[in-house]
This record gives structure tokens, sequence and C-alpha cells, in this order.
């Protein structure tokens, strides 16, 4: 990216996503801030094979929370649930907490200072949401991770610069 | 490089450059606003583009297009045509500038003979889909793109992945989708990036045009002492890619070559920094150039018409010791470089290892210059990879540096693959690969202790969740 911002708009290189900050993945291995919430998968803490899938809708904050196969988490009880906060928690720590208030559209976004602020912060209630979805966007996501390694060379990866440091 | 090459490069733009890029804004403006309602004066903007390739074999088909703008009734061929009108100027100006470049270096390049034919015989469905994504967005243009449009496309991207042949459209299309969704909708922001991604829609709608050469058409195949310079690592949400800057020495003597070795995984925009390297296990050989210092032997690999070398790992052993910045002073001035194929050539691809030493540097302005013999150059501070341990700091207190030569926004910059440096008066060098086989920055190995080992954590789950 240059470093004079007249020429912003004339740069092949200018960073339009910021990148997320790495984290432990094992309890929330997705968090997405996308189709107007902010949602994601949480590894269940007792069944290895079982996940929860999380979703926070952006302005109405109404949320839901339930397993992959639709059946509803047992610790919603009008309020969030330990799934829930993990996520607003780990969405904080990927994209910090600015962003994630600001996508969801919680008031005075720039003075959020943790997840659990930011918890305190939604109103909204339990609304059913589609868990299908999600999850089918989390095993596209994984997906990726199956693409083969490739040794022949990508020209257009020259317009992706590695992460700033 | 000494003061007095640096001195020529960074003296003047070459003729006709700054000409030619107007007429690139002027596309590029269009573009933005869409080419189903094009005001006169964008009009005239893509006429005079179609006016400067009027003498090309390009010239009756971009003129035709051009003549359907103002009634806002363009079709996906024309606006293919437009692309390619778009990216003849800029690789001219690839040429203009890579001529300035090797003059100024004495770098002699092999021509690389007639342009590869063939077909990558990728499935022409898939590329139709991605075809109408693109001609979607050039007509609705930047300002009217929102979350659904900017989605529009993830079926199309999500079949051409899983086609091997088409991996080069697969994240090109995938890093744009990415950047589209994260900033719509587009209309509320600032400034647009407006170069950038009239690049990517370009390159992609080229792309997505059938009978593109297989990418191991006319190579030969070379065997040899590999000796590395440096890692360039480019790294976008979903895809990560290493090129390897090297010199090879044939067996049995000759010139030396100046190649490139690439390889690239697929990722999620969680697994970034260190973490990397873990997706690329299966290259321990090549790994260990780049963490050790070590050349390697290679036997019999293919080597392609502009310098890429198509990494086998088995045709490789890790040999002796060896430092870039010792290849880099002896074997550079001497190697000959590959000639970027005809389709690739862009100024953003301009990347020309250069040792330059004997420079001060110094923070500027929020990014970090050197001074050689009276001539300035900025470091590329935007091309930094967080996988490695270069930092603004450090660069601000490097006295050489082996890197990459790159062209952006209207100038010359240096991207760093390794810096000398004297840190608490102690001399330090340090490299972009030297963290390949894992950080030995305390201060990183502690960062990537707290998070675990993303590539695992996934794999995992990948594993568990993905075959049911």
């Amino acid at each position: 990216m240059p470093a004079d911002p007249t020429v912003w708009d004339q740069s092949s290189v200018t960073c339009v996503v910021p990148p997320v900050q790495p984290r432990k993945l094992a309890k929330v291995p997705f968090v997405e801030l996308a189709d107007g919430r902010l949602q994601g998968v949480v590894s269940s803490g007792s069944d290895i094979a079982r996940v929860y899938v999380s979703s926070i809708a952006a302005g109405s904050h109404d949320f839901n929370c339930s397993t992959n196969n639709n059946r509803p988490c047992g610790g919603l009880y009008g309020s969030l649930c330990k799934h829930l906060r993990s996520l607003v928690d780990e969405a904080v720590v990927q994209y910090g907490a600015e962003r994630v208030a600001r996508y969801l559209r919680v008031e005075g976004a720039e003075t959020v200072a943790s997840g659990a602020d930011l918890a305190a912060r939604l109103g909204g209630q339990q609304e059913s949401q589609p868990a299908a979805v999600v999850f089918s966007r989390f095993l596209r996501h994984l997906g990726y991770l199956e693409l083969p390694v490739t040794t022949a060379p990508l020209a257009e990866m020259h317009w992706f610069p590695g992460t700033v440091r | 490089m000494l003061g007095m090459q640096l001195n020529d490069l960074v003296g003047g733009l070459p003729d006709g450059l700054a000409e030619a890029l107007e007429l690139v804004d002027g596309f590029d403006d269009a573009l933005s606003h869409g080419f189903g309602r094009v005001g006169e004066q964008r009009a005239a903007a893509i006429a005079a583009l179609a006016g400067a390739v009027a003498a090309t074999p390009l010239g009756d088909r971009v003129a035709e297009a051009a003549a359907k703008v103002p009634a806002g009734s363009v079709s996906g061929e024309h606006l293919t045509a437009l692309a390619a009108a778009r990216s003849a100027l800029l690789g001219a100006a690839h040429d203009a500038l890579l001529t300035r470049l090797d003059e100024s270096l004495g770098r002699t390049r092999s021509p690389s003979g007639p342009p590869a034919t063939g077909d990558s015989s990728v499935p022409g469905n898939l590329l139709v889909g991605c075809r109408s994504w693109l001609y979607e967005l050039a007509i609705t243009g930047w300002r009217g793109v929102g979350h659904d449009l900017a989605a529009a496309g993830d079926q199309a991207i999500e079949a051409v992945l899983a086609e091997p042949g088409a991996r080069r459209l697969a994240v090109l299309l995938d890093g744009l989708a990415a950047e589209l969704r994260d900033s719509s909708p587009v209309s509320t922001m600032e400034r647009l990036p407006l170069r950038r991604w009239a690049d990517l829609w370009t390159r992609a709608t080229l792309l997505a045009e059938p009978g593109w050469p297989g990418s191991g058409e006319g190579a030969e195949t070379v065997s040899g002492r590999l000796l590395p310079l440096g890692a360039d690592v480019h790294e976008h949400g979903t895809a990560v890619q290493v090129q390897v800057h090297a010199v090879l020495e044939p067996a049995g003597g000759g010139t030396s070559r100046l190649v490139r070795v690439s390889v690239a995984a697929g990722k999620v925009d969680t697994i970034t920094g260190p973490a990397v390297w873990g997706l690329f296990q299966a290259y321990p050989v090549l790994l260990a150039t780049l963490a050790k210092h070590l050349a390697a032997e290679i036997d019999g690999m293919p080597l392609l018409p502009g310098g890429d070398l198509v990494w086998q790992e088995e045709k490789a052993t890790a040999a002796e010791l060896t430092d870039p910045f010792a290849t880099a002073r002896v074997l550079l001035a001497g190697a000959v470089a590959g000639e970027t194929p005809p389709l690739d050539r862009h100024p953003a691809r301009v990347a020309e290892p250069v040792l330059v030493e004997g420079y001060k540097a110094a923070k500027a302005g929020g990014g970090v210059t050197l001074t050689l013999d009276g001539a300035t150059l900025p470091f590329a501070t935007g091309r930094l990879p967080g996988c490695g341990p270069l930092t603004p700091e450090l660069l601000a207190a490097s006295t050489a540096c082996v890197g990459l030569l790159r062209w952006d926004a209207g100038g010359w910059l240096l991207q760093p693959l390794a810096v000398q440096a004297t840190v608490k008066k102690k001399p330090v060098a340090a490299h972009n690969g030297d963290w390949a086989l894992g950080t030995t920055d305390p201060k990183a190995a502690k960062a990537l202790a707290k998070t675990g080992d993303p590539v695992g954590v996934l794999r995992e789950r990948a594993g568990r969740l993905l075959r049911k």
C-alpha cells in the first residue's frame, strides 16, 4: 500500500479487507460477520462430534443457538447461552470489538471494550434462525483446507501482498 | 544494485507511461459507475481507450465495443474486448518499466519463444458462470454493488475452486468477492480502490475466457544447484502462495538462471501469521532451503518459459549451507532472467530481485525509505509478511537488502526479502523465510503457542464433520 494517501485509488495493491487476528480455534472454530449476522460454530464441551450453530442478528440483536441438527441449545433461557458468549468473545479477538459492534449496529460501537461488554449491550430475544445455512458455510470454510497444494505459479496472487505487520 | 543504477531507475518515468495510465484511469472510472449507464464524458474515455489500441489486432473488436458504450448496450463479448484493451495498455506499461529496469541493472532476459498454445480444458460451463457474475458487476459498476451482488458469484466461485486447472481464476475471484462482500454496500465507501478492483476484474474476465494454455506448456527440463535469494509471500483470506526467488546454476555449467519456485495452498482467514507455514508440510526440502539457508540440488524439474520452476519435492535434495546475500552479491548480476508470458504482463507483476547495500534507511511519513548516492527508494512496507521476522523497525535499521523491485501507484518500491541490519550495535540478518520450519523468535513463538495449532484444529474438525 502506498504511504501517500493521495494515490490510494491508483494502487494495484491497496489493502481493502483488514486482516483478522489469529486466535485459538479449539472452542470456536468458525466465526464470521456475514448475511447480516454475527454467526459461527462452537464445539460442544462434552461431545467431540457435536457442534452448536450460534448467531446474532445485526440491528435487532435477536439470537439463536442450536445443534447443527437443529436441536435447540439447552442453555438458552431468554438470554445468551455460553456458546453465544464464546462466539462474541472470539469474534472480538478475531475482528476487534469495534468492528463487531459496528456490524451488529450496537450504539456507541467505538466504546465497546470487550466481548462481555458487547454481550451486555445486546438487546434482542431468541428467534429461530437457519442453522443449516451457517453450518454449510462452515463446511465450505473447512473445504478450503482440502484444496490440493499446487506448485504451479499463481500470477494473480501478486495482487495480494502478505498480511501487513 | 549500485547508486548509479538506482539513480538511473528512479530518475524519470518511461515515455508514454503517464498517458497510458490516464487512459486506464478513464476505464476504471467508467467501471466504478457501471457500463449500464455511461455518461458522455465516460463514453469519451472509453473511446479514447479504443483509440489507443486501434492499430493493434484488438482494434476492430474494441472499437465495436466502445461504440456500444454510450447507449449502455454492451454485451459480455464487448466487455471482454474492453478488458483486453485495458490489459494490453498495462502490458505495454509493464514492458516499458521492465525495459528501463533491465537497462539500469544491465539485466538480460532469455526470449520465451512463441506463446504457449493448447487448452487447459476447464469445463466451459464453469467459466460461463464466472463470466456472467463479472459482466453483471461491470454493468452495475462498483458503486452499485451491495450484499446480494457481492455474493452472487459464490456458486460459480465454489465450482471453479474445485477445478484444479482453474486455480488462478478461482483464487482471484475468491479474493475479489471477499473484498466486495466486506465493502458492501460500496456506495457508503468514502473512496474506492479504483485501480485495484479494475485490475482484478480485468484479469478475471480474461482468465474466464476459454482456451488458456495449460500451466505446463512450453516447459524445458532443468537440473542443477538452486541457490535461494528469498521468499515473497502472497496472501488473502482463503489462499497463500510462497514464491522463492533463486539462482539456478545449471548442471554441466552454462549461464546461471534467475528462477522462481511457487507453492500455494487454500486456507481460511484465521490461519494467518507464522501458522501459514504449517500448510506446506509436504515440502520439507523447500522449507529447509528457506529456514536453514540451504542450497538444493534439483534433478529434472520443469522450468516454464517465464522463469517459473515447477517444484517437485521428490526431485530435490537439500544441499550445503548458503548465504542469500552472498548469492546475490556473486551471482545475481550475471544471471539471466525469464521473460514474463505476454498475458501476465502488468506493472503489478514486476518483481525483480536485486541486492541494495551501503544505504541509509530512515522512517519517513509512515513508511521507511532508503537513500543511496542521493537517490531515494521507499520500502514496500505493505508487503512485509506476517509469517516472517521483517518489521518496519528492522528496515529502518538496515544497511543491506535482498529485495524485489516493484512498481505501484506511480513509483518504484523495494520489497524486502531479507535485510542485514545493526540492532543494539550488533549485526543481524533476517529473512522472510526464516520461520518456515517454526518461529525462531521467542515473542512470535509465544504468540503462536497461545493460539495453538489452527491448521491442526480445523483439519480435525474437517475430518469429523466434512465427510459425514
